[in-house]
């Protein structure tokens, strides 16, 4: 299955990765109305360091910790991919408790969790952080 | 000092509107012109520091971002123009002497745009490129004197002097590890050997990673001697001495100490932080005889198997001296224009000294034929080849290949801000600084060079199809397929071309 | 080949995906005395609350059954486990047979013998779905209630009803809330924004006689209320497995595979015991997740499968009104804090590893300290001081990062 890879040695830390990937689930298509004024919550992070740099996502586990621990079962897999059903969260975190990557976090409302879902119930349809990213240091491939 | 406080050049104009504060323009910028206020909640931008580099421009996700020419100016005057008062405050305040970066941007004469190419129409029909084979493949070095043919009958086809085979005749112009980056050089070394030329190491030496494309590379020698061993001779195509650049005729090369690190300083063979300072002239040659003894010691270090290159900067005698070159034992004439780039040359010798490369190939060319020892050197030529046009003129006007250096650099992401002195270039390539190098990705580097070439070679091939010539062969030195349009007779006669209408 | 599972809520379900993960075709028959398809229990505050509602908090969907090929015996008692012939008999008359077992009773609420608890007319234990229906009945506008227990459910029970009660207090023995996953410091920065909601708390006292409305209170007081609710603890419910000779200390003992000392039966949730891997204990891990985790490993092994369930740690995530608990592990040892306003941040380590956390307000990213004390990570291997600043995989080689994030195999 296609995964988001990141490679460190590319990676610029320039964030446009976590901008797109905001837009893109913005459900807005107009990224200044989108994102203009407002604090941006993607659902891809960029950790910096010295020099290294990297964006972290939902790994999609072949063992997902998050779908085990969800106590409401609003976390599920299809075809690999693992989804989050917002209307069926309660926002206990409990995902967060365990998501060894941190790539589960709480969504702008603070009321449901958010995830990285590949882009394929949005408007672009395949990442954006992937289209977004300048050094092609952001892959979508099998690995 | 207030008396020569100099307004900023440039002037970011931000829409506010649709800038959403990403910060990614303060990211991206080495020269630290964004920034953001967290109390006002903007980005602000200090102009004084924008070199026009476009980072900025091209990444921002919103397009909010463009840089103008700051038109606070001093009173408009055609003989003080801004640029002389603002050069004249400069060396006033610092003492300094001015130095630029990439070639001589003066608007004098461009003769490329000058030259028309000639079309074929009923007698002498066009040839489709799609459909007929049209030969771009090119050799380089010296041919036999004449024809011989074996007991049978046969030709003897195989060529005791070794030559070097490009599939188009381009090449990428010398450019050192120092100037430019690791991932510039690897994009650069990756995109020769996927389109079957060559790409020239520069005065930089080789760096150990890049020895695996050795068969698609030729290794410099130049008044430095950096990084010149045995190895390095043998790990190249061919072996370019490197006599003078058309940026800076006459005089050397300065790599300040401070980018004199690691593998820079392994790779040139000198000590971390010393600066690398290529003399004016190579201090073991003093004249022609000089320079036939170094292509000799040259051919016996590497068993006659390599061809050897000399390159000069275009300058006035510059016939005479490619005359003498050709007579030296060298197989390859390498002529480096006045339009050439640098990474970093004294602002007045790059902008005064030195000639068209035109005119010095359409010179060369000439004197070598009616020398007949034409055939005894190939010539390359460089400074500025700015599209395939140009390429095609210049072959018809003698030249057997180009080198690209500049549009190169264009491809790999070049905004010709002319910055290069200052080691923060933003795209990666005229930078150390591995934070600035990274963002060269040779992936994407060596990609759009490939683009670039393949793209060229389709058009040689439209333009040559429409003259109705099939090769490089015959297009070279094929004067009567170019005319000149508002050239003077003079130029029209050392160009060696009619004028249009003719 | 027959799987009987007494019991129907995390471990029940993560036994049943545990078991078509190997075998497709064997028998899943599973009982329990609550009528409902299966629905998450820590849900019914949140139901009270007004974030989730019935259909919601069905923990799968409706078609889960049947997709499985479960057989569902919902509203019946499992009343004796026949070891030696293999049978379940339920309180219906009729027997189910067995080749594999599998407990996941869960557990009840202690009901604490005070005295004149009979005289109370409206008292509820808070666990299942039935009983927030009843409390929600019970309440109004008007009511007091006395909420006796300040631990997880306790608190989640006030939170629930906060907006449809009068009035709410809470007593607990211990002298701060959330005794068993909170140090001081971190309890009374959650109290303190508890009762910015109108709570009442009475700590470090119990509750030593009722007497209709009244409750009189060790240290003196006495407090008026009209609706009881005990959240004092619950029990594992391991009667019908101590029955059969398993071995049962507070829960029933199993092992890293799930499976008791009787051949064929197996002990998962909140009944059973796991091994703490943070402090080498045996207890009780009443948490969802390893709910979840135990039933899916016992599946596994029940159909033949190799699974081991061997990184269980206490672990909580929480919230009250908008401030967010995470914590996990044991917290003896050296610790590190870090404390603002309306955060707390306290690390525990002992051994070069990672034993402990407990996050209040700043919880983003908590599972890469989770991962530390389930993977037992060296802290030699990472840089502690990145780790201390906030959970980062920066703190990760260059190296192990590319195992974790490159796709690159082990």
């Amino acid at each position: 299955m296609k995964r988001v890879y990141v490679n460190e040695k590319w990676c610029l830390g320039c964030h446009l990765c976590e901008y797109n990937c905001a837009f893109a689930n913005s459900g807005c298509d107009d990224m200044v109305k989108a994102l203009k004024d407002v604090p941006i919550y993607p659902r891809i992070q960029v950790e910096e360091g010295d020099n290294i740099n990297f964006a972290v996502n939902c790994r999609h586990c072949e063992e997902p910790l998050c779908v085990k621990s969800c106590i409401t079962g609003a976390l599920s897999v299809q075809d690999g991919v693992i989804f989050v059903d917002q209307e069926k969260c309660v926002g206990c975190y409990t995902c967060i408790l365990v998501c060894p990557y941190g790539a589960i976090m709480p969504g702008p409302t603070g009321n449901v969790v958010q995830k990285c879902e590949l882009c394929i119930n949005n408007s672009f349809g395949e990442p954006a952080c992937v289209k977004g990213c300048p050094n092609r240091a952001i892959v979508f491939e099998e690995r | 000092m207030v008396i020569d406080y100099l307004s900023p050049d440039y002037e970011v104009v931000r829409n506010q509107q649709r800038c959403i504060a990403c910060r990614v323009c303060e990211r991206q910028c080495a020269n630290e012109v964004h920034s953001y206020d967290p109390d006002l909640k903007v980005m602000k931008s200090d102009d004084s520091k924008c070199v026009n580099c476009h980072r900025c421009v091209a990444l921002c996700p919103t397009h909010a971002l463009k840089i103008v020419k700051n038109n606070d100016t001093f009173k408009i005057n055609a003989n003080w123009t801004n640029e002389a008062i603002s050069e004249i405050f400069r060396q006033a305040g610092t003492g300094g002497v001015l130095l630029s970066s990439m070639g001589n941007p003066q608007p004098y004469p461009i003769y490329w745009d000058k030259i028309l190419i000639n079309a074929s129409q009923v007698t002498n029909p066009s040839i489709d490129p799609l459909r007929e084979p049209m030969e771009t493949r090119t050799f380089l070095g010296k041919r036999p004197d004449k024809l011989e043919r074996n007991a049978d009958g046969s030709l003897k086809t195989d060529n005791p002097y070794p030559n070097l085979e490009l599939s188009v005749p381009i090449m990428f112009s010398a450019m050192s590890y120092g100037s430019i980056s690791y991932n510039a050089h690897e994009s650069l070394a990756r995109a020769a050997q996927e389109l079957g030329i060559y790409y020239n190491t520069g005065e930089g030496g080789l760096h150990e990673d890049f020895y695996k494309y050795g068969s698609h590379t030729i290794v410099q020698v130049a008044s430095g001697r950096f990084g010149v061993h045995k190895d390095y001779l043998e790990a190249g195509a061919a072996i370019e001495i490197k006599i003078g650049q058309g940026a800076k005729p006459g005089i050397g090369g300065h790599l300040p100490g401070e980018k004199i690190v690691g593998d820079i300083s392994r790779t040139r063979m000198i000590p971390e932080g010393s600066d690398a300072i290529s003399p004016a002239p190579h201090h073991d040659i003093y004249s022609i005889e000089d320079l036939r003894q170094l292509v000799y010691s040259l051919k016996e270090a590497t068993a006659y198997k390599k061809p050897i290159i000399v390159k000069i900067a275009a300058v006035h005698n510059v016939a005479a001296i490619a005359s003498g070159i050709a007579r030296s034992g060298a197989d390859i004439i390498a002529i480096d224009g006045y339009r050439g780039g640098t990474g970093a040359a004294p602002t007045r010798i790059r902008d005064n000294v030195g000639i068209p490369i035109e005119l010095a190939l359409a010179a060369v060319d000439e004197r070598l034929r009616q020398e007949h020892i034409r055939n005894n050197v190939s010539i390359v030529v460089g400074g500025t080849i700015r599209n395939s046009a140009d390429i095609v003129k210049a072959i018809a006007l003698g030249a057997d290949a180009v080198y690209i250096g500049t549009s190169a650099l264009l491809a790999l992401g070049c905004h010709l801000c002319r910055t290069c002195q200052s080691g923060k270039c933003n795209w990666g390539i005229a930078t150390q600084r591995p934070d600035l190098v990274k963002r060269l990705n040779p992936e994407i580097g060596n990609r759009r060079l490939v683009n670039l070439v393949s793209a060229w070679k389709h058009e040689i091939m439209e333009m040559m199809g429409g003259m109705g010539i099939n090769s490089i062969e015959a297009l070279r030195g094929n004067r009567l397929m170019l005319r000149g349009i508002g050239l003077t007779e003079k130029e029209l006669q050392i160009l060696g071309i009619k004028h249009a209408g003719e | 080949m027959n799987y009987v599972i007494i019991g129907n809520s995390a471990a029940a379900v993560g036994c049943v995906e545990g078991i078509r993960s190997v075998d497709k075709t064997g028998n899943i028959t599973v009982i329990s005395n609550e009528p409902y398809h299966v629905y998450s229990r820590p849900l019914i505050s949140y139901l009270l609350y007004g974030k989730t509602d019935e259909q919601k908090m069905k923990y799968r969907p409706d078609d889960f059954y049947k997709k499985n090929m479960v057989t569902p015996l919902l509203g019946v008692t499992a009343e004796k486990v026949d070891y030696e012939a293999k049978k379940v008999l339920l309180n219906n008359g009729s027997s189910i047979p067995f080749d594999k077992l599998l407990f996941a009773t869960g557990s009840s609420p202690f009901v604490p013998p005070i005295e004149g608890l009979d005289t109370v007319s409206k008292k509820f234990t808070f666990m299942k779905l039935d009983d927030a229906r009843a409390l929600e009945e019970a309440i109004g506008p008007q009511s007091h209630v006395l909420i006796v227990g300040a631990g997880l459910i306790g608190l989640k029970c006030a939170e629930g009803i906060r907006g449809k009660a009068g009035a709410i207090t809470v007593v607990d023995l211990a002298p701060r809330i959330l005794s068993s996953i909170l140090d001081e410091e971190g309890a009374h920065m959650v109290q303190r924004h508890i009762e910015k909601q109108g709570i009442t708390f009475h700590l470090g006292t119990s509750v030593v006689r009722f007497t209709a409305n009244k409750a009189e209170l060790a240290n003196g007081k006495t407090l008026d209320f009209d609706v009881l609710v005990l959240a004092v603890g619950v029990r594992p419910n391991t009667a019908l497995a101590a029955e059969i000779g398993c071995k049962v200390n507070r829960g029933i003992v199993s092992d890293k595979h799930c499976r008791t000392n009787l051949d064929g039966v197996y002990a998962a949730g909140d009944c059973s015991e796991s091994y703490d891997i943070t402090d080498g204990q045996y207890r009780v891990l009443a948490l969802w997740p390893n709910a979840y985790m135990q039933g899916e490993t016992a599946g596994i092994n029940m159909a033949g499968g190799e699974k081991l369930y061997d990184k269980a740690i206490p672990m909580n995530a929480i919230g009250f009104f908008g401030l967010h608990v995470i914590t996990a592990g044991s917290y003896e040892g050296k610790t590190y804090v870090t404390r603002t306003e309306n955060t707390y941040k306290k690390l525990i380590t002992k051994d070069n590893l990672l034993k402990g956390f407990i996050l209040i307000g700043e919880i983003a990213r908590a599972g890469i300290y989770t991962s530390l004390i389930r993977e037992k990570t060296p802290l030699d291997t990472v840089d502690f001081d990145l780790i201390r600043e906030r959970p980062q995989l920066m703190a990760f080689a260059a190296s192990e990062r590319a195992l974790m994030l490159g796709g690159v195999k082990k």
